[in-house]
């Protein structure tokens, strides 16, 4: 229809209609308005935002979580959100100072033997109701943790314990769990077997004391809500918003005046977005900040200081060892060893600034008698060797008597980094020995169920600390260890983790981790590929932020606001 | 009208049992399940935990166990958030998506109609191709890049300013809601605008409009009620649906602006394998998409009597 042919009436009536038009759009405007208004006063004013990053007044900070905690009833948490918060508002029976190492909790001292420990709890630890803790409180606890009833999936932890795996198996009573109170103030530990190590262990989260009089006061409600938990660390968790906010307020009645400096934590945010955090960040909204690859340009340029911290995680590539596998054939992994560096996945393909490219099953932190277990026992020096690689393979395929080899399957995560590894490897195998890699890309749980039934030859897996000690990765592939999801099994292996899990000479001890470093690397277990880290950005006002591998991931129990005079400005 | 009604509400009983039983099975048909961690379990631990949730027993009787539950309305306990009943779980969150949704189908109804209604009027002229092309945008460019988007340029204008003009995330105040509202309700905004354009189009040239103007009434009565009202109807057909998709769908908007709603929990409850939070918040939306539709048959039943009378 041209412009001519349009009704005679035309402009008249466009001109009336729009103006009529115009009447009806203030009329919605004001009717959303009100709609708004009206929806604001039924939401109520919940809001915990409003001090913004750094509240010097009130001493407070903002921050955000990663996801809401699924389970603060710390015998049967197992996750690193949950971990995190139960760091600020718990306190076991040994902590961490701000460089990683043991420092007492609610015990002032302790004492490890063969037989089993003793732990001599402080008289100035309280409850958040003013009652002393007690050796009493442990023991509930504990017994909480193995007894089948409460179903804790980290029942594993405390195996160390007298009769603790023949309570989980419902065999026993917890009742005969080898922990009891031998005083109000003193908490002795019978052990399976001599557990060098169970200092560290009990500065884990399953670990925390529980009062068994509070407990049984929730109803089996208990940590569902901020008023039904009891608190004895730094911080009381006061305001708890499901899923959406928290308020961690500083504890008056805890002990330990080097912790625990800020008044009040404000966590008015949780998203899992990186980049929703940092434009909170930006907007000095929040206190700090993770940074990805992709960020960091932008906050260079913006001349922000940027920290880096391992998460503690080292991610490998684990081979199945099931019989019918061709990767059970150790030429076959030797020559898959020798044609991959992992220097080129960190520096090359990913590019994630706080990534370094692993050595060893152990990462670089972990500690051996004296000092590094790197540097008491280097891990063999890997070089890429093309020519020794297509040796190794043609002797595979000569034992295993096959003209060609099938597509070897290779199991993945759907993470971006994951993604890019698989296919970085996919590209590698191919290219340096002619396999064929299929990428079987999963969630989660469906990686873990074809992990745990065994439907792969290959799989980009990872493994993070749950205490400091080398044995929180060096058991992991034993043969009766659940997660060795590759079934490594072998007796070499297996006798060197028997010394490393009971004997008491730390340099014995060190060696056997050195041993087992060594059979992993030359019995080609797996392929190491990367230890995790994190780049992440703090508000310069803030001091003391910790970040680090085994304990809470993030730590502000240390933090505190600079005076005004340190900050150089107002 | 009451036996249509009440017809549809049967309907709708026997679709939601249909959504309930799918999703029951086809759930547990997914390999993995919701006890599976990264740190492995010994049998005897995996069996106390089976034991725990149920999940011993042979599937069928689950799934007995299970109506019966659904029946009186209790969804059981999530497997992630141990401490937690579905239903807590809902009746905390929904109100946030709903009311985040509620607002954006009113800002995409009430921006729909009216630039579909201001680009029929000015058809082919300067404001139709303007904002015809936002429409374009609008339709194309996903929620996430448009969230994303209109959060950086917020934290422009913050900075620019130097004072928080609106909050860049977060829930609790008007001014929470704003940006996510009109994000959320852009795409259907967007849609609606191109529909009310098109069926405009369709009117304005309609033998009684023509009728209307020949016997000289005011344009503005012309426009209003012989124009607008019958070209309002196709818009109304898809407002239901679209409350439902809003409602349901936030859950991008939701993640960027870190607003505690329902659909977080509906994605990573999927993820996750969380069996009684898939179930929960799957028949929850099911039932409630059903009964808007039902409520948009009913409504389009009193404009349009001839709905009634089929």
């Amino acid at each position: 229809m041209s412009e001519t042919q349009r009704p005679a009436s035309g402009d008249g009536f466009t001109q009336a209609a729009g103006t009529q038009l115009a009447l009806y759009a203030l009329v919605a405007m004001v009717v959303l308005a009100a709609i708004m208004a009206l929806l604001s006063f039924a939401i109520g004013d919940s809001s915990a935002s409003g001090g913004g990053a750094i509240d010097a007044e009130r001493n407070a900070i903002t921050i955000t979580l990663r996801q809401e905690p699924p389970q603060l009833d710390a015998t049967r948490s197992t996750d690193a959100a949950s971990f995190a918060v139960l760091g600020h508002v718990m306190e076991g029976l040994i902590s961490y100072d701000q460089k990683g190492q043991l420092i007492p909790g609610v015990a002032e001292r302790w004492e490890i033997r063969e037989d089993g420990a003793t732990f001599w709890l402080r008289d100035d630890a309280l409850w958040s109701d003013g009652k002393p803790v007690t050796a009493a409180d442990f023991v509930f606890a504990w017994r909480r943790v193995v007894d089948p009833a409460t179903a804790s999936q980290y029942a594993f932890i405390t195996y160390p314990i007298q009769n603790a795996e023949a309570i989980t198996n419902g065999d026993l009573p917890p009742t005969t769990l080898g922990v009891r109170a031998a005083n109000e103030r003193r908490l002795e530990v019978d052990f399976q077997q001599p557990t060098p190590y169970f200092d560290k262990l009990v500065a884990f989260i399953t670990f925390l004391p529980l009062r068994q009089d509070f407990f049984e006061s929730t109803n089996g409600r208990y940590a569902a809500d901020a008023d039904m938990m009891l608190y004895n660390g730094p911080y009381l968790l006061s305001e708890w918003v499901h899923g959406a906010s928290m308020r961690w307020t500083k504890n008056p009645l805890y002990w330990n005046d080097e912790k625990g400096f800020l008044d009040e934590i404000d966590i008015a945010y949780i998203t899992t977005d990186v980049n929703a955090k940092l434009n909170l960040f930006k907007d000095a909204q929040i206190a700090d900040t993770d940074l990805v690859a992709p960020m960091l340009p932008e906050a260079m340029e913006r001349r922000w200081h940027i920290d880096r911290f391992m998460d503690g995680t080292v991610f490998f590539l684990e081979f199945n060892h099931r019989d019918g596998r061709v990767t059970k054939n150790k030429n076959f992994r030797k020559a898959m060893q020798l044609a991959q560096d992992p220097s080129e996945l960190v520096y090359k393909v990913l590019k994630e600034a706080a990534y370094i490219p692993a050595e060893s099953l152990f990462p670089s932190w972990i500690r051996g008698a004296q000092e590094l277990l790197r540097r008491e026992h280097p891990p063999t020096k890997h070089e890429m060797n093309l020519a020794k690689a297509r040796e190794h393979l043609e002797l595979a395929r000569q034992e295993l008597g096959l003209d060609d080899f099938p597509p070897i399957v290779l199991l993945s995560g759907d993470t971006p980094v994951s993604t890019l590894s698989a296919e970085y490897y996919q590209e590698l195998f191919k290219r340096n020995l002619g396999l064929e890699v299929r990428i079987d890309l999963q969630t989660f749980k469906q990686r873990l169920a074809k992990m745990t039934s065994g439907e792969f030859d290959l799989v980009l897996s990872g493994w993070g600390p749950d205490y400091d000690d080398a044995l929180t990765f060096g058991d992991l592939f034993s043969s009766w260890n659940l997660n060795n999801r590759g079934r490594y099994d072998s007796a070499d292996m297996d006798a060197n983790i028997r010394i490393a899990q009971s004997e008491l000479d730390p340099v014995k001890r060190s060696a056997a981790f050195g041993e087992i470093q060594r059979i992993s690397y030359e019995d080609v277990v797996i392929l190491p590929m990367y230890e995790r880290g994190w780049s992440f950005v703090v508000d310069p006002r803030l001091d003391g932020l910790i970040r680090r591998a085994v304990g809470p991931e993030v730590d502000y129990t240390y933090a505190k606001i600079r005076s005004a005079s340190q900050n150089g400005d107002e | 009208m009451w036996s249509f009604i009440l017809k549809r509400l049967a309907q709708g009983v026997i679709t939601v049992w249909f959504i309930a039983t799918a999703t029951f099975f086809a759930m547990h048909n997914v390999p993995g399940d919701p006890l599976l961690n990264d740190r492995a379990m010994t049998a005897a631990i995996r069996a106390n935990v089976e034991a725990k949730y149920g999940l011993d027993k042979p599937l069928g009787e689950q799934y007995v166990i299970y109506l019966g539950n659904l029946v009186r309305g209790d969804f059981g306990i999530s497997f992630t958030q141990e401490n937690r009943e579905v239903n807590d779980i809902i009746r905390e969150h929904f109100p946030v998506s709903a009311t985040l949704g509620v607002l954006a189908v009113l800002f995409a109804a009430a921006g729909g109609v009216l630039w579909g209604a201001l680009t029929a009027l000015y058809r082919n002229r300067l404001p139709d191709y303007v904002i015809m092309f936002f429409v374009i945008l609008g339709i194309s460019v996903p929620s996430f890049v448009i969230a994303a988007v209109s959060q950086l340029a917020l934290v422009g204008v913050n900075a620019a300013l130097g004072v928080t003009l609106l909050p860049v995330a977060g829930w609790g105040t008007l001014w929470h809601m704003l940006l996510p509202a009109l994000v959320l309700g852009m795409g259907t905004m967007a849609y609606l605008t191109r529909l009310m354009r098109s069926s405009m189009l369709e009117v304005i040239s309609a033998d009684y409009v023509r009728t209307a103007k020949a016997k000289g009434l005011p344009a503005a009565r012309i426009f209003t009620k012989h124009q607008l009202r019958n070209a309002i109807l196709p818009v109304i057909t898809v407002l239901g649906p679209s409350i439902a998709a809003i409602t349901t769908g936030g859950f991008v908007v939701e993640l960027v602006f870190a607003i505690p709603g329902l659909g977080r929990y509906f994605v990573q409850a999927v993820q996750q394998l969380d069996y009684t939070v898939i179930m929960g918040t799957t028949v929850f939306y099911g039932a409630f998409l059903v009964f808007m539709v039902i409520v948009v048959d009913v409504l389009y039943g009193f404009i349009d009597p001839r709905v009634r009378m089929q």
